[in-house]
C-alpha cells in the first residue's frame, strides 16, 4: 500500500481525537486503541471512497462509530444467550480507564444508551456542529439534538447534582485527595 | 427505609425565607455547564496525549508494504 504523505499527515493528526471519542465511547482504553487501529485500516483500505476537500475527520470519525456499534450489536447478542458476563466487563471498564478524577464521570456516561453517548460526545467534546454529528450517526439533525438533550439531563440525574456547587472543584480536589 | 421528608405547608413557602436562590432554569444551565466542563476534560486528557507509537508504526509498515519491504 502507497500511502499518500498528505494523507499519512492528516489522518495521524486525527489519531488523538479518534483515541479520546473512542475512549469515551468505550470506557476502556484498550479497545478504543484497537477501534482506532481498525479505522485506520479500513480507512486507507477505502481511501479512494473518501472525497478529497471534505472532511478528513468526520470520515474517520464514521468509520470508528459504526465498528464501534457493530461490535456493540455483536456483543449484545453475545449478552442476550450468555451469562452475564458482559455486565462484569463493563463494570470492570472505569477502572481500566485512565485518571481517577475522571471516573465518576465516565461511570455514568457509560450508563447512557450508546445513542445518546455519542451524539453527546460529538456534539459536546470533539466539537462538531448539529448537522455533522448527524452525518456522522446517519440520522436527522432533530434526533442528534434530542439525543444530546435527554443525554444532558440523564447526565444530571446519574450524578445526583443538586446545585452546581456539589458538582465543581471540590468533587476535583477530593479525587485528588484519594489518588495521592 | 428512608423516610420522606415532611414538607411544608404551601402557605409557609416564602420565597424570602430561602434567601437567594437561583431560578430553576439558572440551576439548570449551571449543571449543564458543568457537566460540558467535565466531558472536554476528559476527552481533553486524551487528545493531549498526542499520537502512541503504535499508530506511527502502524502507517509506516503500511506504506512499506508497498515497497516489498514487507517486515
Amino acid at each position: 500500500m502507497k500511502i499518500d504523505p498528505s494523507v499519512r499527515d492528516a489522518v495521524l493528526a486525527a489519531v488523538p481525537s479518534l483515541r479520546a471519542f473512542a475512549i469515551s465511547l468505550s470506557g476502556n482504553v484498550d479497545r478504543a486503541d484497537d477501534l482506532v487501529q481498525e479505522t485506520l485500516l479500513r480507512a486507507l483500505a477505502n481511501i479512494d471512497s473518501f472525497q478529497p476537500g471534505t472532511n478528513m475527520s468526520a470520515w474517520l470519525f464514521t468509520i470508528l462509530r459504526n465498528l464501534f456499534r457493530s461490535e456493540y450489536r455483536k456483543r449484545r447478542r453475545e449478552v442476550e444467550d450468555g451469562d452475564g458476563s458482559y455486565a462484569e466487563t463493563l463494570k470492570s471498564q472505569p477502572e481500566q480507564s485512565s485518571r481517577v478524577e475522571f471516573e465518576e464521570f465516565r461511570t455514568a456516561l457509560a450508563k447512557l444508551p450508546p445513542d445518546q453517548r455519542e451524539a453527546l460526545i460529538l456534539v459536546g467534546a470533539s466539537g462538531f456542529s448539529y448537522e455533522e454529528a448527524a452525518e456522522i450517526c446517519g440520522c436527522a439533525v432533530g434526533t442528534i439534538k434530542s439525543r444530546v438533550n435527554r443525554a444532558r439531563s440523564r447526565l444530571a440525574d446519574l450524578l445526583s447534582i443538586e446545585s452546581a456547587d456539589d458538582f465543581g472543584p471540590d468533587r476535583a480536589t477530593r479525587a485528588v485527595l484519594v489518588e495521592s | 427505609m428512608k423516610r420522606k421528608p415532611v414538607r411544608r405547608g404551601a402557605s409557609s413557602m416564602n420565597k424570602a425565607e430561602f434567601g437567594p436562590v437561583h431560578s430553576e432554569a439558572t440551576l439548570g444551565r449551571e449543571i449543564q455547564t458543568k457537566i460540558g466542563e467535565q466531558l472536554r476534560a476528559m476527552y481533553d486528557d486524551v487528545v493531549g496525549q498526542g499520537v502512541p507509537d503504535r499508530f506511527v508504526d502502524l502507517l509506516r509498515r503500511l506504506d512499506k508494504q508497498d515497497d516489498g519491504e514487507r517486515q
